[in-house]
């Protein structure tokens, strides 16, 4: 079975600092991945090179075997891969339910269509109700989505960047911020949207890593220095030493 | 064409109600009525100019307020468009070609539709001062081929004609103004309800969500070049019919109808009128229109009134005219409109008061220092008075003091009275 998302030789300079200093990696299909890493370690950056926000400097990212050098974010999102960012990333202006429909527009070939109207279309709307039911924000649905709480609006880029129907789902820091309840909210919801597609994943939080993933990259300084499962990466001497001592000492 | 098959296929999910129409049956009725209640000739151009101004804004705002877009030179769609308008009717009139006068805004809409797409395809690149910066060089760059391109654009006294050369529509040749005004008032009621379905449409949405965030839309699959281009196109297309109604309406176009102050003109109309809501730009463009006709006619210091009602407006109400009437929904919900009578009469119309005793204060300096000498008389809010008596002076600046006095004084009631009326019994607002 080819990989879902496959990092090569991956490196990415800004001027003189090197951020990302070789990364391979290989994610299955259907595979819930975690990459993990002290503050600095480069986790949101390979994010971003994978996403196509920033150019990578040299290696190669495959998508489902497919390059994905020099292209567009819009253009790899059409190849379906989809992502949330760690800053909360919605449309603050417009209802809740407007953010979800968005989402669904490419997806369902409506593409820059000037002639059809986006009411009229049932399988949109009703799918843009079906993903508020799932992120349970179906009683927020007319209210502008910059009013929500954290938690909500969390919840709401989380069902925009399942909406398309993407097969690799890469949510940078779905947690961050957030009290244990919410919490446990969001990771249920993540297990459940996610059921059957690629998930990768950046997470500070052990508790939700080691529940939700069944593999772990641990990155350090722009390298990784394991790949394994939870147990496997749990064990790990290097790791360990590196990060994973000091993080799950702070955890308690 | 899947989407258009799949919408088709289905039933309407979000059909044609009532509740839908009414607004714009409302609209339709109040424009065929409004020529039996102002029947003059004068009435009837301002009505003329107030409809091509609506459409103009109503395109503007695509940009502006719908895709995040703004433009220093958006006259120029208008102005091409228009000037396009004036050879056709030209060449109607020279027998080279023949339709009926209705159709042509539509030919001035292709024409700004064309410079539009040209344009576009390197301004809408990127968003915010890159995109304005670009708007103001080219419409820089426009008006200034207006004295260059003679053939085009007529030089400095422009390019005018007849209209009345078309196929008769019905026996009508547009010979009179209240037959333009029919034409025009048709043109802004299909203008207006297919703006209003663009930003229905995918493209349009996207607009909204590429204005609010384009990096998340591109992580949505789409282009925000791409989306920015459509609305710039279609603004563009707008654009051309009011300058093809312009054309027909006034049948002469000038370097005015292109430059910098046309372009400032329609964005502090928008503005005015409030880019966050579609009516916006129909307001601006009503209020706007009677301030620069009715107003023009009483002072020639017009220009400073509507200057310092647009400085008002950014500064306290960045929501526009259609943003303070939407303030008012939440307590016309509540049922608490009552709790706000009192305050506005004692606190908005001394306001107001202080605010016609300035200008009036204004005028009388205006003519005391501008008048011929000897000519002391002017009229003052329907008065004669002495631009040189102390008396008068005395008067309108008392006027001034005290109506700002008291709308300083019940401030704190009126912001009291508003969080008031916009509260819910027994809960936060």
């Amino acid at each position: 079975m080819s990989a879902a998302l496959e990092l090569e030789g991956l490196r990415k300079s800004f001027g003189k600092a090197e951020i990302i200093r070789g990364v391979d990696l290989s994610i299955g299909r259907a595979e819930r991945h975690a990459i993990i890493g002290p503050n600095g370690a480069g986790k949101s950056t390979l994010f971003n090179l994978i996403t196509g926000r920033f150019p990578k400097t040299s290696g190669a990212i495959r998508l489902h075997g497919k390059d994905l050098t020099g292209l567009a974010p819009f253009e790899i999102n059409r190849l379906g891969l989809s992502r949330s960012f760690q800053i909360t990333n919605i449309f603050p202006k417009m209802s809740v339910f407007e953010n979800v429909r968005c989402a669904l527009l490419w997806a369902q070939g409506h593409r820059y269509s000037f002639w059809s109207l986006v009411s009229r279309s049932r399988e949109l709307n009703e799918g843009a109700e079906e993903i508020l039911e799932q992120i349970n924000l179906t009683a927020r649905r007319d209210l502008p989505a910059g009013v929500l709480s954290y938690a909500e609006q969390r919840a709401l880029e989380i069902g925009i960047t399942i909406a398309g129907g993407a097969d690799v789902i890469m949510l940078d820091e779905p947690t961050a911020g957030m009290s244990h309840s919410e919490t446990d909210y969001i990771v249920d919801l993540i297990r459940e949207v996610t059921k059957g597609k690629t998930l990768v994943m950046v997470e500070h939080d052990m508790g939700v890593v080691f529940g939700l993933a069944d593999r772990i990259s641990v990155l350090v300084y722009g390298e990784i220095i394991a790949t394994g499962t939870p147990e496997a990466v749990r064990a790990n001497p290097k790791v360990q030493e590196a990060y994973l001592g000091a993080a799950l000492e702070a955890e308690h | 064409m899947t989407s258009l098959d799949q919408t088709r296929a289905r039933p309407a999910a979000g059909g044609l109600s009532l509740a839908v129409l009414a607004p714009w049956l409302m609209a339709a009725l109040f424009l065929a009525i409004m020529p039996f209640v102002f029947t003059d000739n004068s009435a009837i151009t301002i009505m003329n100019q107030m409809a091509i101004t609506i459409i103009f804004a109503l395109a503007y705002n695509m940009l502006l307020g719908q895709g995040g877009m703004l433009s220093f030179g958006h006259a120029v769609y208008m102005g091409l468009g228009g000037f396009m308008c004036v050879h056709i009717m030209n060449w109607m009139e020279d027998g080279l070609i023949t339709m009926p006068l209705p159709l042509l805004p539509l030919f001035g809409g292709f024409f700004g539709l064309g410079f539009a797409m040209l344009i576009g395809s390197f301004s809408t690149r990127k968003a915010g001062t890159v995109f304005a910066m670009i708007s103001l060089g080219v419409g820089e760059l426009i008006a200034a081929c207006s004295v260059i391109v003679v053939v085009f654009f007529g030089g400095e006294e422009g390019v005018s004609g007849d209209r009345t050369y078309g196929i008769p529509v019905f026996g009508f040749e547009f010979l009179h103004q209240i037959e333009v005004y029919y034409l025009t008032a048709f043109w802004l009621m299909l203008s207006a309800a297919l703006m209003y379905l663009f930003s229905r449409t995918p493209v349009g949405r996207m607009a909204n969500a590429v204005r609010d965030n384009p990096e998340r839309a591109e992580f949505l699959g789409y282009s925000q070049r791409w989306v920015r281009y459509y609305s710039f196109c279609a603004s563009g297309f707008f654009a051309g019919i009011a300058g093809g109604l312009f054309a027909i309406n006034y049948e002469i176009l000038t370097e005015e109808n292109l430059n910098l102050a046309t372009s400032g003109m329609i964005l502090l109309v928008t503005f005015l009128g409030g880019v966050g809501f579609f009516f916006g730009p129909i307001i601006g463009a009503i209020v706007f229109t009677l301030l620069a006709t009715v107003l023009k006619l009483h002072t020639e210091l017009w220009q400073l009134y509507v200057g310092a009602i647009f400085v008002a407006t950014v500064m306290f109400f960045p929501g526009g005219l259609a943003g303070l009437l939407a303030m008012h929904v939440a307590p016309w919900r509540l049922g608490k409109m009552g709790v706000l009578v009192k305050p506005y009469l004692t606190t908005l119309l001394p306001g107001v008061i202080g605010g016609l005793g300035l200008a009036g204060a204004t005028e009388m300096l205006f003519h005391a220092r501008e008048a011929a000498t000897g000519d002391e008389a002017m009229g003052l809010f329907f008065m004669e008075v002495s631009s040189h008596s102390p008396v008068a002076w005395a008067a309108v600046l008392a006027v001034t003091a005290a109506g700002f006095w008291l709308a300083r004084r019940g401030a704190p009631g009126l912001k009291a009275a508003w969080d008031e009326a916009n509260t819910a019994p027994g809960g936060r607002r």
